[in-house]
C-alpha cells in the first residue's frame, strides 16, 4: 500500500540569482566605497577613543537624556571603542555579502560509523586487547587495582582537608553572655530603655573592650535588633515575656531561612521582613514565621538592665542562630 | 598572476614545507558552511567568551582579591573614610581611578549576560530543531556543562567585587552548603575557612573564577567546536538539502569574513553597553557586612530562577534523633536544579529509547513536526519562567501593587499548573500548523480574490505554492510508533513488560501527526476540480 503512494519530489537547489554587483560595475565599485567608508568610520572611533583617553579630564560629567549625569571620560572611549570595533564587523560582513562570491556550494557527508570490515577488526582489536590484559581471568589483579585507584581518589580529599577548621560549636554559639551589655551598631554606645522610644527599632552588637575588633564573622551571629512595642501588645508566654525588658524585645538580626539580615520593620502590623526571600516573623508573637520560605521563629535573646540601667543580656541565646544545619537539634 | 596572489601563494608554501598541511588544509579551507541566522547564536558564545577573556584579564591587573581590611582614601566621597575589603576598594579603584575601567568591569559584565543569554538561546535551537540527535549527543552534554559551569562562574564573578549585594549571595550560597545532610556544617567550614564569611573565601573563588573554570571552559569550548568541524554542521531542510550532503559558503573567504566580522559586530555592540548602560553599580551598595542588606536584593538573570524557586518553597523543615533537614533549602537549591539538569543533559538519549530512533540525523527538524519534543520543551521553559518572575516577586509587586502574599501563591500554584497546560496548548499548536501545512500544500494559497462561478456562488481563487514550498513542507518524515511486542511467540508475557508498555505508550505520544500531504492525494485533488 505505501509504495504506492506517491511523495511530493524534491526540485533540487534552486537556480542561482546574482547579486547587481556580480553584473554591474559600478554596483561593485559602490559597495567597494561602502566597505571603505565603514573601514574609516572605524579609524574614528579609535581616535575618538584616543582623544578622550588623554584629553578628556576624569571630572567632567554631561547631562545626556535617559542616561543622566553620564562621566564624559568614561562615555567618549567607550563611544569610540564600540564604533571602532563595530565598523570593522560591518565592513567584513558587508564585503563578503556584496563583493565575494555568493554562490552555495554542495558538499556530500558520510556518515560516521566505519566499513563493516574496519569496524568489526576494530571490535575484534578492542577485545582481544582485553582479553590478553587478561582482567578477567586474573581476580586478584583486578580487585587489587579497584581497592588501589579507588584509594587514591581520596588523597586529593585529603589533602584539601586543611581548607578549614572543624566546626566544632561553633554554628551554635555567639558571642552574647549573661550581662553582656547591648551597644548600638554604628556607634558602640550602650543603651537604656528610655533610648528606645515606642515603635523604634535598634541594630545592636555585643560590647567588646575598647580598642578591641569584631571580626565579621562575629557581626554574622552576634547582630540582635532590638524592637520597642507596649507592652500589653505582645502575645507571649510567661518565659518569653520575662525575656522582655519594659516592652523591648530582642531578636537575632541573621535570617533563620538562609542568613541574610533581617532589615526591614513595619511598624504598623508589627512585622519583620527579609528582603532576600521575604520571610515575615511576627514580632508580637515572638517571631513566629507568618510568611514565606523560613521554617523557624528568629530566635529571641533574653534581656534586661543592669545596676547602671543599660541594657543586657540576660542569658546567651537559647539556640544556634541563623541558617539550619544537619547538627541542630530544634 | 598579481604580487599579491604571489605572496599568498608562497605563505601557503612556505607552511606545507614544514608541516605537510597542504591535503588538510585544502579540505578544511574549502569546507562548506550552512547559513542561518540561528547558527549565530553558537558564535555569539563564543565570541562573548573571548570578550570575557580580554575584559577580564584587564581587571585582574587592578583587582585585589582579598578581605583584608583596608580604609577607602579613594576619589568617591560618599564612602570615604570607611572599613572595606581590598577586594571592594579595588573595584572602586577600578570604576573612579583607573581610566576606562569602568568601562571595562561593564563590558565585562554585560559580555557575561550575553555569554548567558547566548547559551540558553543556542540551547534552545539545538534543542526545538533536533540538532542534538545522533551523532551530536556528546555536543549536547558538553552545551549543557558549558551553561552548568557559566552559571557558576558568573555567580563567583558577581561576588568577586564583595560589595553588600553580592555578599548576600555568598551568605545564601553558604546556607545551601550548610544544610547538606551530614556533611554541610564542614564543607562550609572547610569552604570558608572557619565560620562565615572568613577571609579566605574571595582569594579562593578568584582562583576558581579566572584559573580553573576558564581553563575548563577553554577545554570543553574547543572540543564542541572541533566536534561541529568534524560531523559538519547539521542544515534546515529545503530543496536540494538532504541528509547526505551540505549546501552552504566556504569557509575561505565568505565564511571567514563573516564570522570575523561576526566578532567585531559582537565586542562593538558590548562595547556599546559598556558604554552607556550602567550594571552592578556597586558603590551604591556599599562594602559588605552580614548585619545589613540591600532591599529588593536580586542575583544576575541566570540565577533569577534559583532564587525565584527558594522564594517560592513551602516552609518546611525536619527536626529528628537531634538533627535538621531543611527541605525549604535542599528541595529548591539542589534537588530540583539536579534534577532539572540531569534531564536536560539525558534528554537526547530518552528521546531515541522512546522512539527506537537509532539513525544519524543531520538535517534539522521544523519544531511543529515534532509536536512532543516541542511541547515538553514549552513545558520546561514554563517552569524555569515562573520561577524566574518569582525570582523578582518583590519587584513585580511593588510595581503592579499586589502583594507578596499574591505573588507567593500566584507562582506556588502557576508552577504545578501552567507547565502541564503549556504542553496541551504546544502540542495542540504544533498540530494545527502541520494541518495547516497540509492544506497549503494541497489547496494552495489563498489569494484573497473571489470569482463568480457560473452557478452564482463566490469562490476564492487559490494559487498553487512553488515546488521549492511545497518540498520544504513536506520532506520530513513521520515516525510510526514502536509497537514492541508485549507477549513473545508463544504467547507469555516478556521480561521488561512494564518497561515496554512505557516505551509503547511514550513512543505513540511522540509519534502522533497530522498525515503530511503527498503528491498522489494533489492528483487526485486536482482530478476532481
Ligand atoms: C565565562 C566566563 C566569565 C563570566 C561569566 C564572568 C562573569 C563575571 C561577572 C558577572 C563579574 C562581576 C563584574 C562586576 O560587575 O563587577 C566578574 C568579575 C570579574 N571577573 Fe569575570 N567572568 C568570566 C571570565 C573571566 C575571566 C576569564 C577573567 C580573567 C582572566 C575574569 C576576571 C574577573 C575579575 C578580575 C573580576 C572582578 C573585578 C570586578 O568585578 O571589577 N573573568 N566576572
Ligand atoms: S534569608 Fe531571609 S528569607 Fe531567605
Amino acid at each position: 500500500m505505501s509504495n504506492e503512494i506517491e511523495l511530493i519530489k524534491d526540485p533540487g537547489l534552486p537556480a542561482h540569482v546574482h547579486r547587481s554587483t556580480d553584473t554591474d560595475p559600478k554596483a561593485a565599485a559602490r559597495a567597494e566605497r561602502q566597505v571603505a567608508i565603514l573601514f574609516g568610520l572605524s579609524a574614528l572611533g579609535t581616535i575618538t577613543l584616543i582623544y578622550s583617553y588623554i584629553f578628556i579630564k576624569d571630572d567632567v560629567f554631561v547631562f545626556i537624556p535617559i542616561l543622566g549625569q553620564t562621566h564624559l571620560q568614561q562615555l567618549g572611549i567607550g563611544l569610540g571603542m564600540a564604533l571602532a570595533l563595530f565598523c570593522i564587523g560591518a565592513g567584513l560582513i558587508h564585503w563578503a555579502k556584496t563583493l565575494m562570491p555568493d554562490e552555495e556550494v554542495i558538499a556530500q557527508r558520510h556518515e560516521f560509523r566505519s566499513e563493516d570490515e574496519d569496524r568489526s577488526e576494530f571490535i575484534k582489536t578492542v577485545k582481544e586487547g582485553a582479553s590478553a590484559a587478561g582482567l578477567g581471568r586474573r581476580p586478584l589483579i583486578k580487585t587489587t587495582l579497584g581497592a588501589a585507584l579507588g584509594l587514591s581518589a581520596l588523597s586529593p580529599i585529603l589533602l584539601l582537608r586543611d581548607l578549614g577548621p572543624l566546626p566544632k560549636d561553633d554554628l551554635s554559639k555567639t558571642s552574647w553572655k549573661a550581662g553582656t551589655r547591648l551597644v548600638t551598631d554604628p556607634g558602640d554606645r550602650p543603651l537604656r530603655p528610655e533610648d528606645l522610644e515606642v515603635g523604634a527599632v535598634a541594630q545592636t552588637l555585643p560590647e567588646i573592650e575598647a580598642g578591641a575588633h569584631r571580626s565579621l564573622a562575629d557581626i554574622g551571629k552576634d547582630a540582635v535588633l532590638l524592637i520597642r512595642l507596649r507592652p500589653e501588645e505582645f502575645n507571649l508566654d510567661a518565659e518569653r515575656l520575662s525575656w522582655t525588658h519594659e516592652g523591648i524585645i530582642a531578636f537575632s538580626k541573621i535570617c533563620s531561612h538562609m542568613g541574610c539580615a533581617v532589615a526591614l520593620y513595619e511598624q504598623q502590623t508589627k512585622h519583620l521582613l527579609c528582603p532576600c526571600h521575604q520571610s515575615t516573623f511576627d514580632v508580637t508573637r515572638a517571631a513566629k514565621v507568618i510568611f514565606g520560605p523560613s521554617a523557624r521563629p528568629l530566635p529571641q535573646l533574653a534581656i534586661t538592665v543592669d545596676a547602671d540601667g543599660y541594657l543586657v543580656a540576660q542569658a546567651p541565646f537559647t539556640e544556634p542562630v541563623g541558617p539550619s544545619f544537619w547538627e541542630r537539634s530544634s | 598572476m598579481t604580487a599579491r596572489e604571489r605572496i599568498a601563494g608562497n605563505v601557503a608554501g612556505y607552511v606545507d614545507d614544514r608541516t605537510g598541511a597542504a591535503k588538510w588544509m585544502k579540505k578544511n579551507l574549502t569546507k562548506v558552511f550552512p547559513d542561518h541566522w540561528s547558527f549565530l547564536l553558537g558564535e555569539i558564545c563564543l565570541y562573548s567568551f573571548v570578550i570575557l577573556l580580554l575584559s577580564g584579564t584587564f581587571l585582574t591587573f587592578w583587582f585585589d582579591p582579598s578581605m583584608r581590611e583596608v580604609v577607602y582614601e579613594g576619589s568617591y566621597e560618599p564612602l570615604k573614610g570607611l572599613e572595606m575589603s581590598a577586594a571592594y576598594a579595588s573595584t572602586l579603584d577600578i570604576s573612579f581611578e583607573v581610566r576606562g575601567g569602568l568601562l571595562m568591569r561593564q563590558i565585562h559584565h554585560w559580555a557575561a549576560l550575553i555569554f548567558m543569554v547566548g547559551i540558553v538561546v543556542h540551547l534552545m535551537r539545538v534543542y526545538f530543531t533536533g540538532a542534538f540527535r545522533k551523532p551530536r549527543e556528546f555536543n549536547w552534554i558538553i552545551g549543557v556543562g558549558l551553561l552548568t559551569l557559566g552559571i557558576v562562574e558568573g555567580f563567583l564573578g558577581y561576588s568577586l567585587p564583595d560589595d553588600l549585594l553580592s555578599g548576600t549571595g555568598i551568605r545564601i550560597a553558604e546556607a545551601i552548603i550548610q544544610a547538606l545532610p551530614l556533611v554541610g556544617s564542614y564543607l562550609a567550614f572547610f569552604a570558608f575557612d572557619g565560620a562565615f564569611p572568613g577571609t579566605a573565601f574571595i582569594p579562593r573563588i578568584y582562583t576558581v573564577h579566572v584559573l580553573l573554570l576558564p581553563g575548563i571552559f577553554l577545554a570543553l569550548i574547543t572540543v564542541h567546536l572541533m566536534l561541529v568541524w568534524y560531523q559538519k554542521h547539521t542544515q534546515f531542510p529545503g530543496p536540494g538539502r538532504t541528509e547526505k550532503n551540505v549546501v552552504g559558503y566556504p569557509l575561505m573567504p565568505v565564511y571567514m569574513a563573516k564570522a570575523g566580522g561576526f566578532f567585531f559586530i559582537v565586542f562593538g555592540v558590548t562595547a556599546f553597553l559598556g558604554a552607556v548602560a550602567s550594571i552592578n553599580p556597586i558603590w551604591l551598595y556599599g562594602p559588605y557586612t552580614p548585619g545589613q542588606v540591600s532591599a529588593g536584593s536580586q542575583p544576575d538573570w541566570y540565577m533569577g530562577w534559583l532564587d525565584g524557586l527558594v522564594r517560592m518553597a513551602p516552609p518546611i523543615e525536619t527536626h529528628a534523633l537531634g538533627h535538621t533537614i531543611s527541605w525549604n533549602i535542599l528541595i529548591p537549591g539542589l534537588i530540583l536544579p539536579g534534577i532539572m539538569f540531569t534531564g536536560l543533559a539525558l534528554y537526547p538519549f530518552i528521546e531515541s529509547w522512546a522512539t527506537g530512533d537509532k539513525r544519524e540525523h543531520h538535517l534539522l527538524d521544523r519544531p511543529r513536526n515534532t509536536p512532543n519534543r516541542t511541547a515538553i520543551g514549552v513545558m520546561a521553559l514554563t517552569f524555569t519562567l515562573v520561577s524566574l518572575i518569582n525570582g523578582g516577586n518583590d519587584i513585580i509587586a511593588t510595581t503592579f501593587h499586589l502583594t507578596i502574599n499574591q505573588m507567593m501563591w500566584f507562582s506556588r500554584i502557576a508552577i504545578i499548573v501552567l507547565p502541564p497546560i503549556a504542553f496541551i496548548i504546544t502540542k495542540r499548536l504544533c498540530l494545527s500548523l502541520q494541518r495547516a501545512d497540509r492544506d497549503l500544500v494541497l489547496h494552495g494559497r489563498e489569494t484573497g480574490r473571489l470569482v463568480r462561478m457560473p452557478s452564482g456562488e463566490f469562490v476564492e481563487v487559490h494559487e498553487p505554492i512553488s515546488a521549492e514550498k511545497a518540498w520544504l513542507l513536506t520532506s520530513h518524515e513521520q515516525l510510526a510508533p514502536l509497537e514492541l511486542p508485549e507477549h513473545d511467540a508463544s504467547g507469555v508475557r516478556r521480561a521488561g513488560l512494564i518497561k515496554n508498555k512505557i516505551r509503547n505508550r511514550v513512543s505513540r505520544a511522540a509519534a502522533v501527526a497530522v498525515p503530511k500531504a503527498t503528491e498522489t492525494e494533489r492528483r487526485e485533488l486536482e482530478g476532481h476540480h
